[in-house]
């Protein structure tokens, strides 16, 4: 299972003496449909393990990137089948540039580790996704695209 | 202190489904307005790029189940939902901040055309694939230039909705770029389509390219033009057709003054068809 903390979504927790506690998590997509309930999970676990009162702080700035995700949170998104996403180049403050006919870096296979692969579709089944076939073991794949 | 007293108010019991029973896409964020912030103008901009934002996801939702592949109507549903998520962010800022105290659904089903600030090239029907993806590379060529320069805006939410909506926004542009080069250099029947698509979004593109929708906010006049006129030059050369750059605008009134086509009124009639019919439900 990947954590919230090992895909970089947690960016505090800290108690007071009362028992109570903050959160600080930072959304992936505004429009990622599970943002309120991963919300509302982080608060009802804490609740069952006694803290209360429980606060969820939602933190969009710095906004999340595929950067915040942890080394190991790579290794169990491959395990589970999902090819993590490259290194993303940090951008500063000028306009973004469009690239266009850029080839994509390899990316391996997450079930034979093969990296004669190539992309389906630069969107996959969720926002985060895309989708990705490999051409050895023949099997599509999700590949968390790098933002 | 109990849990709704620190802004919790989502109940377990509300909750029936997978995303059902939250009411506020501002959940857990701080939403002081900073000092010196003009709350009129923020939330005029902020409607303007929602109205934007969720027609255009509307006119791509279209797409799905007609779409020729799958893959295809997943990548538009899935474009559209993005700008959906921006949308309700805007909407709901914009209720904060222009004292009405108005949430999401409110802004999005029941003003009429007119109060609607969406660019008219935005409301346009679906057309077909050609006509789809170069008018999402125009309004995200756009876009992009305008969230790009929001990010930097004083009030933090705005700043932070467009920072974060310039990644997203990015990839928009990238996968219209690349339909659009694929489509000019492609079959004839590609080509035809895609030379018909600029003759179809080339009446449109005055008010894109000269917007002055975050011009109260510091988006420095011609900063769209530039934008624009560098990224269409860019994929022009690749798809070996030329997106025209239109003479400056006339400024008669468009799509930010209230003014739209009549695809418009249609469109928000589909849209809110739900909400008129079960007045106030939440899921």
């Amino acid at each position: 299972m990947v954590t919230l903390g090992e895909l970089g979504m947690v960016r505090g927790v800290e108690c007071d003496a009362a028992g109570g506690v903050v959160v600080r998590l930072a959304p992936t997509y505004a429009g990622c449909p599970a943002l309120a309930e991963i919300r509302a999970d982080v608060a009802a676990a804490l609740r069952a393990a006694g803290f209360a009162p429980v606060r969820v702080v939602t933190v969009w700035s710095p906004p999340w990137t595929t950067e915040w995700i942890s080394a190991a949170g790579r290794r169990k998104l491959a395990d589970a089948g999902i090819a993590p996403p490259g290194p993303v180049p940090a951008r500063g403050g000028g306009p973004v540039p469009l690239v266009l006919g850029a080839r994509r870096p390899a990316v391996a296979c997450p079930r034979c580790g093969g990296r004669e692969t190539e992309e389906v579709s630069r969107c996959g089944a969720s926002l985060c996704t895309a989708l990705w076939r490999c051409r050895a073991c023949r099997e599509p794949f999700e590949h968390l695209r790098g933002v | 202190m109990n849990d709704e007293a620190w802004g919790v108010p989502e109940a377990e019991g509300g909750r029936w489904a997978f995303g059902t029973g939250f009411a506020d896409p501002l959940h857990g964020v701080d939403v002081a307005v900073p000092a010196g912030v003009d709350g009129a103008e923020l939330a005029r901009v902020c409607v303007a790029l929602a109205d934007d934002a969720l027609v255009g996801a509307q006119r791509l939702a279209e797409w799905v189940t007609r779409a020729p592949e799958i893959e295809i109507e997943l990548a538009l549903a899935n474009v559209g939902l993005d700008l959906l998520g921006q949308a309700r962010l805007l909407y709901t800022r914009a209720g904060q901040v222009d004292g009405s105290g108005r949430g999401e659904d409110a802004f999005a089903f029941t003003r009429s055309a007119p109060e609607f600030r969406c660019l008219r090239l935005a409301e346009l029907p679906r057309g077909d694939f050609a006509f789809t993806v170069l008018r999402l590379l125009v309004l995200s060529s756009a876009r992009l230039a305008v969230l790009e320069r929001l990010a930097g805006a004083a009030d933090p939410v705005l700043a932070a909705v467009a920072e974060r909506g310039v990644a997203e926004v990015a990839y928009h542009r990238l996968f219209a770029a690349e339909w659009v080069v694929r489509l000019g250099d492609g079959t004839a029947e590609s080509r035809r389509r895609l030379r018909r698509a600029v003759v179809e979004v080339e009446p449109w593109l005055g008010e894109v390219v000269d917007d002055r929708v975050g011009a109260g906010l510091g988006v420095a006049a011609g900063a769209v033009r530039a934008a624009c006129a560098r990224d269409w030059r860019r994929v022009g050369e690749e798809a070996g057709v030329r997106l025209p750059l239109p003479a400056p605008w006339d400024r008669a009134p468009g799509g930010r003054a209230g003014v739209h086509t009549e695809h418009l009124p249609v469109l928000l009639a589909e849209l809110g068809s739900v909400a008129r019919e079960h007045p106030g439900a939440a899921w």
